[in-house]
């Protein structure tokens, strides 16, 4: 028991939790505009993986880092408009969409990659975003290094958190994008467009994807491997809905992920001799299942989500 | 009142598929004035009010509505939008609103830029104050449209075109969902507001309503304009005729002492996850050659009354009794084979199985019956032989017996359902809104059908959001509101619909 509080009270625990939290932020919070609309949208993985890709290859190609940055946001943009496409206007199943745009774009990634690269055996290495070094605040005892030595993505990150919530809440757009996840024949009465809303929410809630991928080769990493997202999409689909559609809960979630994690991976060093390493693996995972059982018995779904709906149909 | 004419449909037309919805209909309103819109289910109306509105794009034909100024201008068709900026605001039957949003934000929304980074929300709940003040029409603005009544959602959605400065206000069915108390306060309002200039198209099958608020009266048929009349010049019989184009028979009921009883609720509840599915303590008591009428506002419990009488839920307290047995642990089989029939509000999802064929559907509900199987093998041409002869009986039409029962009309699909449960003689029908979504010919051969069973010595439990037909039908009626059952001991309008809105016992 001694161990884990000591754990707890470390700063670097809650250092790291912050860290494996932040492309988790990201996720969340594009999945959840995205499912605000109506539209769940399962290519997140893929997503991810892309702009895992596109922002280290751009870095690598000689782009500056934000540039990288961008480049990530415009790809993952790119293959939620194709998910967009095929589910708001085709109305195709939400689901074969996104798994299908899930195994494109990561293959799309790899092949890009291997085709860039044929005849590496060790990943080239870029030079990923620095942990801050803010006069004052960056030496604060514990906060410092919690808080104000973590990279610029995160602070992006946590300032995004903000942006969705003040966006979804206080503006016509947000209350526009509710609505049409709710009812889209309300806003089709009040004259606003719902394949627009919900395309451009796609759109924009990938594109936030893509910045929890990127965050992963050009933060985390400074390399691009196979298999590095590893789930981490998933995780975001499953966390909306322990959020109940928030933002601020969105944030607690992810999180809470971190904390399970950077705590499996400081008690294997610790107890890593009487128990297997896999059971401390599972353990975000079972926390996770355990904690979604708990808060999705009373989750509020979008009234319309998986719903399409056409134009002229009532 | 003045005589200018504020819209004007020209020959409005519009098919889909093979279905023509609206065949050359022309219209015209005058400012201020109230124009009911009068049809049978399946008549057009509501189409002709999308075209208007902009949800669908005509075939054919043009509309013109008024400036400011009165003078008449060509409406772009296809976009809401521009429907909403020529001062057109539209009710539909089925409420167009966010339930997760409130009041005030369903009432912006779109009338606010979407680019704007700010809102001015103090300035826009001021103005919808304002428009309540004035007009009469009240509804709490900061709870989720999702917990409002459905007077109020209603009244959220009226308060929605206001706020658009809409000065032609259509209407879709309005009263379909309030009590008689609501709808007179609703026209009132209306009214009102018509001597402010407003303009009023309202779409309804009450005769009464229809006769009591409007001023001029436009009858559809087969989605073509069949008449046109001042509302001073019209009477029920008349409106009537011109809707299904011959004399409404008027059903004929003979006077019944009613026999033993044959359903006995005693001290009934079932715990629902909500008021809508829970009764609490009902008593309620069916005699052989009797139709008890249920009356009451929908989500008032009347589907968990369905529910046990049909032995879809199994009640946390209290006896049921059919035929003077008890059912101990009620099952759908075991009411069945009690002698319930049952006639389900939801007639395509639970009436029918909509692949299988007319045929199969007819016996779907007595598959052991020696006639219909045997050693577990289908008897399919006994069955076939059989379905020609109810559907013949019933007349069922449709592409025939072996064809998919889902490619029915929902009439038809009414009369199957009646086909099946009458053959089996049932000691006790349950008909749960069995002429909703009917057109007149359709829901008098329903009321027709029940009545035989009547005749013949059947206790039948009518659940209705209709109150005309229960007043039509029932020889005893009983109101239900929040899951509990009241006796009414009279067929007076007045008083029944005090007791639904629960403002006397």
């Amino acid at each position: 028991m001694m161990d884990i509080l000591n754990i707890l009270l470390s700063e670097s625990f809650w250092a790291a939790s912050l860290r494996i939290a932040t492309p988790l932020i990201f996720g969340v919070l594009g999945a959840l505009i995205c499912e605000r609309a109506g539209v769940l949208n399962l290519g997140i993985e893929g997503i991810f993986v892309v702009g895992a890709m596109c922002g280290w290859m751009a870095v690598w190609l000689g782009a500056g880092l934000w540039g990288g940055v961008l480049m990530a946001a415009l790809a993952g943009a790119f293959f939620g408009l194709l998910h967009a496409i095929l589910t708001v206007p085709l109305g195709l199943s939400q689901h074969v969409s996104g798994l299908g745009i899930t195994l494109f774009a990561t293959s799309v990634s790899y092949f890009t990659y291997r085709t860039a690269l044929p005849n590496v055996s060790s990943p080239p290495r870029i030079e990923p975003f620095q942990p801050l070094d803010l006069p004052v605040l960056s030496d604060l005892p514990f906060l410092g290094p919690v808080l104000f030595q973590q990279t610029a993505l995160t602070w992006l990150a946590l300032m995004m958190v903000g942006l969705v919530w003040y966006v979804l809440n206080r503006t016509a757009l947000g209350v526009a994008i509710q609505a049409v996840g709710d009812n889209p024949d309300s806003v089709d009465a009040q004259g606003l467009s719902v394949y627009g809303l919900r395309i451009g929410a796609i759109v924009a809630g990938s594109a936030l994807m893509a910045l929890g991928g990127a965050f992963l080769t050009m933060s985390a990493f400074d390399a691009f491997f196979f298999g590095m997202v590893n789930g981490r999409g998933w995780v975001c689909i499953a966390l909306v809905i322990f959020a109940s559609w928030r933002p601020g809960k969105a944030l607690f979630g992810a999180l809470l992920f971190g904390a399970f994690d950077a705590l499996q991976v400081r008690l294997q060093t610790e107890m890593g001799a009487l128990v297997p390493g896999q059971v401390f693996l599972m353990a975000p995972y079972i926390l996770s299942i355990m904690a979604l059982v708990i808060a999705a018995r009373s989750a509020d779904y979008p009234r319309a989500l998986l719903q399409p709906w056409f134009k002229g149909q009532r | 009142m003045t005589d200018t004419t504020v819209l004007r449909l020209n020959g409005l037309s519009k098919r889909f598929g093979p279905v023509v919805a609206n065949d050359d209909v022309s219209l015209s309103l005058a400012r201020g004035e109230v124009l009911a819109l009068l049809g049978e289910n399946g008549a057009g109306k509501t189409t002709l009010m999308n075209m208007l509105f902009g949800h669908y794009l005509p075939d054919a034909g043009t509309v013109e509505v008024a400036d400011e100024a009165g003078h008449l201008a060509p409406l772009p068709l296809g976009h809401p939008q521009a429907a909403l900026a020529a001062g057109v605001g539209m009710v539909h039957q089925h409420f167009t609103l966010a339930e997760n949003l409130n009041a005030l934000d369903n009432i912006t929304l779109g009338a606010e830029p979407l680019r704007a980074i700010r809102r001015d929300r103090r300035g826009a709940r001021a103005r919808i104050e304002a428009i309540m003040a004035h007009s009469g029409l009240k509804a709490p603005l900061n709870v989720p449209v999702g917990r409002l009544s459905v007077g109020e959602r209603q009244r959220v959605e009226i308060l929605k075109a206001l706020y658009r400065d809409a000065r032609i206000l259509v209407l879709d069915e309005p009263t379909a969902v309030l009590t008689p108390q609501e709808a007179d306060t609703l026209f009132a309002s209306i009214k009102a507001m018509t001597t402010e200039g407003l303009s009023v198209i309202f779409i309804s099958h009450k005769l009464h309503e229809v006769l009591a608020f409007s001023d001029r009266i436009a009858v559809l048929r087969h989605g073509r304009k069949v008449g046109e009349m001042a509302t001073s010049e019209a009477d029920e019989a008349a409106i009537a005729r011109m809707m299904v184009g011959a004399d409404t028979p008027r059903i004929a009921r003979s006077a019944m002492a009613p026999g033993a009883p044959v359903l006995h609720l005693q001290g009934v509840s079932v715990a629902g996850r909500s008021q809508r599915d829970s009764l609490k303590q009902a008593d309620l008591t069916v005699h052989a050659h009797e139709i008890l009428g249920v009356a009451g506002i929908s989500g008032n419990g009347q589907s968990a009354l369905a529910n046990v009488i049909s032995g879809l839920s199994v009640p946390t307290a209290g006896h049921i009794r059919v035929d003077g047995s008890e059912i101990p642990r009620p099952s759908p089989a075991r009411m069945v084979r009690a002698g319930v029939g049952r006639i389900p509000e939801d007639r395509h999802h639970e009436g029918i199985v909509g692949a299988m064929s007319v045929a199969e559907n007819m016996v779907i509900e007595r598959l052991d019956d020696p006639q219909v199987q045997s050693r577990g093998l289908l008897r399919r041409e006994a069955i076939a032989t059989h379905a020609e002869e109810l559907a013949r009986a019933y007349d069922v039409r449709g592409p025939g017996v072996t064809a998919p029962a889902r490619l029915l009309s929902g009439g038809n699909i009414q009369k199957l359902i009646l086909a099946r449960v009458f053959e089996r003689a049932p000691r006790l029908i349950l008909a749960n809104q069995p002429t909703r979504g009917l057109d007149m010919g359709a829901a008098a051969e329903v009321g027709r059908r029940l009545l035989e069973a009547r005749e013949r010595g059947a206790g039948i439990v009518l659940i209705s959001e209709d109150l005309d037909e229960i007043l039509g039908l029932a020889d005893r009626v009983v109101v239900i509101r929040d899951g509990q059952i009241v006796e009414t001991g009279s067929h007076d309008r007045e008083r029944i619909g005090l007791m639904m809105a629960g403002e006397a016992a």
